[in-house]
């Protein structure tokens, strides 16, 4: 159904173009068609993984091995978070920067634009490595998304090979995307846009991109170290052979930890795009949020081991840590305090991307809190490994980010499809996971400070009760995203017709050109003053 | 800000030197990741951080002996999962003043019915101790073959750097012994 | 994924299980002076972030509710103010600060390892707790006591759930109250996490290392934590109890703990000389299989492939008696097979060789007795 919405702008304003059907996907690159790619590619995920939360959630709904067994659990709960992770979230970024970048720095498409179909096309395969898997002898990758060794070489079932090969074909493909939007952000602006000129959304990739291009490398020579590990009897992790299966963890996580704000500062751009919008204010502290979000990226590499708390660390270690963690919480406070200042005296209307993005802000910082509390070593002893920081990363991850990409999907909805969308049904799409949502993870945080730790297939029997809460939570949830694919699919095939700029308050070059959007835009720059 | 000015209008010849740096950028931090390993280990030797030790003879070069304190050292040994050997220390633990030069043993016998080589793996806790721990000879610098039902004792010489911050007043020193056949026969 | 009455059994348990849900909403206070400490530093952060929160989100509100164009608001055309920005740098810097005070004198506290009066070595393996006392080396295995049936509703045969439902176990670490006891954490295979929530103690297990903690409990009685961190198949069911006796009743538990080795040493001598009958054997055996064994081979033999291989109709179990012996004795390197030597007793391996051999139609026949397992292992 896209590829007739898009096929028609295609004809009108693009006759060269002549592919037609899957050659047309296969060979594009056109910056609009691969961000199209990413996006759907990246709602299958989401619902791919969200299918495993749903066999888990099924699982835990009541004491006792109902559904599965606990090996099988183990399976589901890693794949489940590496599909989420580098399935969903990070592609659906990738996705909304192809579409969006090149349009609000002015620029006629992405810099490198083959490199650009190769990192999207590479994806599928890595994906279908992971989740075939799960048919294979040996089964799914079964030690935890975070592949502690020596679970994931000495003790893996046998599925670190695939698991290995998916991660380094997901890794070239992010690095790929990254180095796409350095370049286009460096080359590509419109004369006149200069780096303080640029909309605070370029600037959070911009940021994102360098994270990514750092540490995606380490990932890859991490994931190196188990393969050679388990198949090649080298000894980076086992003690055995004088290495340090703690040494993984610090690698994993000087890795693991820029990731996480590789998943949250591109968040930050889209909330920072619609909340002026529908404020209809200009961004409080444009700079200092520049400023915050660069600090948070700096940041993010000295504090990797407050994952580490317990694996046994000198006392100083812990407070370097530790105080380097409670930082972080400054920026970040800053950002949440320019959002609540946009919104101050401003004229404010509640569309659905404003409805997701105020849900952000309000649930990313209830996420920050449980941050913060984890931050503190003494109190992490308790929480660490449990549900208490299932909940904290979930508020960050699902009411966080996943809630900024619902945001901006609707916002630009009409700029790609050249329609508005089903309001009614977005309303009830954003009211149904907004409840649902919080039934799912907020009860977590008691589990998790009751004791119940993270990664059991069953549970005491004290935990029953707000397990089966979750579990319906956890249902509704996956359900109210389905909400989400009609209005998408109703939304391409018709409905009002957007103007250029559909928002009132709406500010940058996207809304310069009509809606949807052509196939090709600035191809003369346009002038920034 | 005029030379950023500048760069967007020419595009073509940078994007290329900036996608090679881009790339070397890559396959540098690519290589930080090995690099992190040797790193990790010159780390934890300043640090303690994880309770290794020497992994090879430190020589003798104590600056005396500071008879005024008396450091307790505990022997604890553990077989890793599947290694049918007895493996113990033969004392539990020694009173020592740092500096003062101790040999102990530990005994260990291969109770299966094939020969076997093992390495036993050395850990010090509180880690902050293990630079402070120096082995002058040990067994768990080499491997240990043993035949079926072979015995041996195993010598252990060390001695307490005196500079060992005084608030340590108990070192414990852990071995845990693993199977190594397959990579000694290879 | 083959239930199908799954939609009953779910209606059903939305009723039954309310009565038995006991679960406290906060934070444990715990039972020493540390975990009091952290109960206290988590209150506070939790009442700070808690005022941030009312003051944040109240002005959010406030602008959502007043200043909405419906209202007629007009938008204001501020966007910058560098005294505000110092302001909202500074003041969560000196909240941080007051927070970062408490956290760090609470954990200089708890990582003061030293002058212990009783020192423990926890081993963790796959899934079990191994538990030694350096002073006296008594030794033993801490296992789950929940049994099978109850966990295993596959078949929804749901028996009827004990109280302390998967935290309970065979043999429970014994302290004494008001001593300060150190445990040195190491694990035989796979990083473990030995946490119980009433000490604030939650440290890793971590193969070819060691790390340690300490508790000083005030009051006897008996805690119940769990393994932290992933280890693999039956991470959820190797749980730790922990049961804290006054000071008298604990050296009077450590004289029966040294006359019970004496005994069982005895009983191992004895059962050399022993001949059981095949019922017997059988009988034992069963009861061993399904403590040790059936975690991966499975209750019904048939294993967990590729990992747990079957036993039924396998080349071990029906092949030479002594390489099966010697594989349940010592275990097989490379893979999950751990030895047992250390763990039972010649009587147990002999009984738990011979239901193997003829359990699940593998009517090999063979009976196998303690002065074989003795012979076949020290050859």
């Amino acid at each position: 159904m896209t590829t007739e919405v898009l096929t028609e702008d295609l004809s009108e304003h693009n006759q060269h173009h002549k592919m037609t059907g899957i050659k047309r996907w296969l060979y594009t690159t056109n910056h609009k068609d691969i961000g199209t790619l990413y996006l759907w590619f990246s709602f299958i995920m989401f619902l791919t993984g969200g299918a495993l939360a749903m066999i888990i959630r099924m699982e835990l709904f009541q004491p006792g091995l109902q559904i599965v067994e606990p090996d099988f659990f183990n399976q589901l709960t890693t794949v489940h978070g590496l599909i989420m992770v580098f399935g969903a979230i990070m592609p659906a970024f990738t996705g909304l920067a192809n579409w969006m970048l090149p349009m609000m720095i002015g620029a006629p498409d992405m810099a490198l634009p083959r490199l650009n179909n190769w990192s999207f096309w590479i994806l599928p395969f890595a994906f279908a490595i992971l989740i075939g898997s799960f048919f294979m002898e040996s089964g799914a990758p079964n030690f935890g998304w975070t592949f502690y060794a020596p679970l994931s070489t000495t003790y893996s079932n046998g599925s670190t090979a695939f698991f290995v090969f998916a991660v380094h074909i997901m890794g070239i493909s992010s690095i790929m995307g990254a180095i796409n939007i350095v370049v286009t952000i460096m080359n590509l602006r419109a004369p006149g846009m200069t780096y303080m000129k640029m909309p605070l959304f370029v600037w959070t990739f911009f940021i994102t991109a360098y994270l990514l291009i750092a540490v995606m490398p380490v990932l890859a020579g991490v994931v190196t170290m188990v393969l050679t590990d388990t198949y090649f009897g080298t000894s980076f992790f086992n003690a055995a052979g004088g290495g340090d299966p703690v040494m993984f963890q610090h690698i994993f996580w000087f890795f693991g930890h820029p990731e996480v704000y590789i998943m949250i500062l591109p968040a930050f751009g889209i909330v920072s795009t619609t909340i002026p919008t529908f404020a209809r204010k200009k961004l409080f502290g444009y700079s200092s949020m520049v400023y915050a979000t660069a600090s948070i990226a700096l940041l993010s590499f000295i504090v990797w081991a407050h994952h580490m708390f317990t694996t046994g660390m000198p006392l100083f270690g812990e407070l370097f840590f530790m105080y380097c963690t409670m930082l972080i919480a400054v920026p970040t406070g800053v950002k949440v305090f320019n959002w609540m200042a946009t919104m101050w005296r401003g004229s404010m209307t509640f569309e659905t991307p404003m409805l997701f993005s105020i849900a952000f802000v309000i649930l990313f910082t209830i996420g920050g809190f449980s941050g913060l509390m984890l931050a503190l070593t003494p109190v992490d002893f308790q929480y660490h490994d449990t549900y208490f920081v299932v909940a904290h990363f979930h508020y960050v991850l699902v009411t966080g980010s996943l809630f900024s990409i619902y945001a901006g999907a609707y916002y630009w909805l009409p700029k790609w499809t050249g329609h508005m969308y089903n309001d009614v049904l977005s309303k009830w799409h954003f009211w149904c996971s907004l409840i649902s949502v919080n039934l799912l993870f907020f009860p977590m945080h008691f589990l998790g400070l009751a004791g119940m730790p993270r990664r059991i297939p069953d549970y005491a029997l004290q935990f029953a009760d707000f397990n089966k809460w979750i579990s319906i939570g956890g249902f509704a949830f996956g359900l109210s995203q389905l909400i989400f694919l009609v209005v998408v699919i109703k939304c391409i095939k018709g409905g009002e017709k957007a103007p250029a700029k559909p928002w009132e308050g709406a500010e940058g070059l996207e809304w310069t050109v009509p809606s949807p959007a052509p196939y090709h835009t600035f191809s003369t720059p346009p002038k920034i003053d | 800000m005029t030379n950023q000015q500048k760069t967007s209008v020419v595009q073509a010849p940078n994007s290329k030197k900036l996608v090679r740096k881009l790339i070397l950028t890559v396959i540098a931090m690519f290589g930080f990741g090995f690099a992190l390993v040797p790193l990790y280990d010159v780390f934890c030797d300043i640090t303690g951080l994880n309770g290794k030790t020497n992994e090879s003879a430190a020589t003798y070069q104590a600056s005396g002996i500071d008879s005024s304190r008396m450091i307790r050292v505990q022997f604890i040994s553990r077989n890793a999962q599947n290694i049918p050997w007895r493996f113990e220390p033969m004392i539990r633990e020694v009173s020592v003043h740092p500096g003062e030069r101790k040999v102990i043993k530990f005994y260990a016998k291969n109770q299966s019915t094939t020969n076997m080589t093992a390495q036993a793996v050395p850990s010090v806790s509180p880690g902050i101790a293990a630079a402070y721990f120096q082995k002058i000879e040990c067994f768990c610098f080499n491997q240990q073959p043993l035949k079926a039902q072979e015995d041996v004792e195993m010598a252990l010489q060390f001695y307490v750097d005196p500079e060992l911050p005084t608030d340590i007043t108990t070192l414990t020193l852990s071995y845990t012994l693993y199977d190594v056949t397959q990579a000694a026969g290879s | 994924m083959k239930r199908r009455n799954l939609g009953w059994l779910s209606l059903g348990s939305l009723l039954s299980y309310s009565a038995w849900a006991d679960m406290p909403l906060n934070l444990t206070q715990g039972a020493t002076e540390v975990s009091r400490n952290v109960y206290d530093l988590h209150m506070l952060v939790l009442y700070i972030c808690t005022g941030i929160g009312i003051i944040v989100f109240g002005i959010m509100f406030w602008s959502m509710i007043f200043h909405r164009k419906s209202k007629g608001a007009k938008s204001a055309s501020f966007h910058e103010s560098t005294k505000i920005e110092i302001l909202w740098t500074a003041i969560p810097i000196v909240i941080l600060i007051a927070m970062a005070v408490p956290a760090t004198s609470t954990l200089i506290e708890m990582e003061d390892n030293s002058n212990a009066d009783v020192t423990i070595q926890i081993t963790g393996s796959q899934w079990k707790w191994h538990y030694k006392y350096f002073d006296q080396g008594i030794e033993y295995y801490s296992v789950l006591s929940t049994p099978r049936e109850q966990y295993e509703n596959h078949q929804s045969n749901s028996a009827i759930k004990n109280e302390h439902y998967l935290l309970e176990v065979d043999k429970p670490l014994v302290i004494p109250a008001n001593k300060k006891v150190r445990f040195l954490m190491t694990s035989d295979d796979v990083i473990h996490s030995w946490w119980v929530p009433a000490f604030a103690v939650k440290q890793d297990a971590n193969p070819g290392f060691i790390n340690e903690a300490w508790t000083k409990v005030d009051q006897p009685g008996i805690y119940r934590g769990q393994c932290a961190e992933l280890c693999g198949k039956d991470h959820g069911f190797m749980p730790i109890v922990v049961e804290v006796k006054s000071e008298a009743d604990y050296q009077n538990w450590l004289i029966e703990q040294q006359q019970l080795i004496a005994q069982s040493a005895e009983a191992e001598k004895a059962s050399l000389n022993s001949s059981l009958a095949m019922d017997e054997l059988m009988q034992l055996g069963e009861q061993v299989y399904l403590a040790n064994c059936a975690a991966c081979h499975q209750p019904t033999g048939l294993g967990l492939p590729p990992a747990f291989p079957a036993l039924k109709n396998s080349p071990v179990a029906t092949g030479d008696i002594n390489e099966h012996i010697i594989t349940v004795f010592n275990g097989r390197v490379g893979t999950g097979m751990q030895g047992y030597g250390k763990q039972l007793t010649l009587k147990e391996i002999a009984a738990v060789v011979t239901y193997e051999r003829n359990a699940w139609g593998n009517n090999t026949g063979d009976s196998v007795q303690p002065a074989d397992v003795n012979a076949a292992v020290a050859k």
